[in-house]
């Protein structure tokens, strides 16, 4: 039944849409950068350098949440055999894998000023760096195995092994002294985060979960249209 | 609904979920020692066995009105309000290292109370504040 139906919905999803919402991530990440960089105030203890978090947070979530979707769809893809889940993954990748990298990039130029070192090897950092690795082998794998067949089996097999490193990324800090401190943010217990610094935190996130759905959409309708002209042939 | 060999692969992928949880379990909990980049004054004053010149990384937060500047020395007492130790260290300690606040420090130990630190980070908690929010609160207290 989803097999049928959702590949063919995702193509007809006209361009207006994607238009719709490039037009709502200016406007949401206008507001979310003027709130960010320049409406919020600097931190008690890390001052201006506080800013780099609102984009590192969103980035590190994005990701983490993107490897989680690839791992299910991988899991969806080889088991129940749903076709159409390899070209969500897929598409997902690249995404995650640029979120990852900015996480990472933006994570050092805050830990130079705050920390004062570029980079330490701590129980988070380096699993995200782990996840990094995930990322860019399961983009590889699709890049040199032409065989598609091939290329689904160990790309999914990659999907679902780097799932076990999601837990240990997130809870990494709870679980072992590390130089990163735990998280401010939690479902059980009250934000550790000023309201005025939260609320720019919110609105970027949204803002870059939008920038994701619209790369999203377009690169799964240019998979799909690779993957038919592929058959024609 | 599920047919013969769907349900077949499901039971193969949850075996190895499995397997492979209480693998990585495993591994993670024998890799411990690695794992963890900062050992506590407490954890180093239960330990039996200290290399007195390995390096390690020691954590806590510097006790209020301990830190005695001379020349191009500091000294300061690293707190996890159980246990102490003392720490020596020569150069710049970063901006953001102030009393109260979260440190570690890279070096040897010469025994369980006094360590000679050769780098230090300051640790970040995860409280965000404005100035005026911290001033409030510390008037409140």
């Amino acid at each position: 039944m989803l097999k049928n139906i959702f590949p063919n919905k995702i193509l007809s999803i006209s361009n207006k849409f994607i238009t719709f919402l490039i037009f709502l991530m200016i406007i949401v990440l206008t507001i979310g950068l003027a709130y960010a960089l320049f409406l919020s105030p600097p931190d008690y203890i890390q001052g201006e350098s506080v800013r780099i978090m609102y984009v590192h947070v969103p980035s590190s979530l994005i990701s983490l949440s993107i490897f989680a979707f690839i791992g299910l769809a991988s899991i969806l893809n080889i088991i129940f055999k749903i076709k159409f889940m390899s070209f969500v993954a897929k598409s997902l990748a690249p995404l995650g894998a640029i979120f990852a990298m900015v996480s990472i990039v933006t994570g050092s130029l805050w830990g130079k000023p705050t920390w004062g070192v570029w980079w330490v090897w701590d129980a988070r950092v380096t699993s995200m760096l782990v996840l990094f690795c995930f990322y860019i082998g399961y983009i590889l794998t699709w890049k040199l195995i032409n065989n598609f067949e091939k290329a689904n089996r160990i790309s999914s097999f990659i999907g679902i092994i780097g799932l076990f490193n999601l837990p240990i990324i997130k809870f990494s800090v709870d679980w072992w002294n590390t130089l990163h401190q735990p998280s401010s943010l939690s479902l059980t217990s009250a934000p550790t985060i000023h309201y005025t610094m939260l609320i720019p935190l919110i609105i970027m996130f949204v803002g870059m979960i939008i920038y994701s759905l619209i790369i999203f959409l377009m690169k799964y309708k240019t998979e799909l249209i690779k993957f038919k002209l592929s058959k024609k042939k | 609904m599920l047919g013969k060999k769907a349900k077949s692969r499901l039971a193969l992928l949850l075996v190895s979920l499995l397997s492979g949880v209480v693998i990585v379990f495993i591994v993670l909990k024998s890799l411990e020692e690695n794992l963890v980049y900062f050992f506590s004054p407490t954890e180093i004053f239960n330990k039996t066995n200290i290399a007195l010149n390995k390096k390690i990384r020691i954590g806590g937060l510097v006790k209020e009105g301990s830190t005695i500047k001379k020349e191009s020395t500091i000294n300061f007492i690293i707190t996890d309000l159980k246990n102490e130790i003392i720490v020596s260290y020569k150069g710049l300690v970063p901006n953001l290292f102030s009393e109260g606040k979260g440190v570690i420090a890279e070096g040897k130990l010469k025994d369980k109370k006094f360590f000679i630190a050769d780098k230090i980070l300051a640790k970040h908690d995860e409280n965000y504040m404005p100035p005026e929010v911290s001033e409030i609160l510390k008037k409140s207290n």
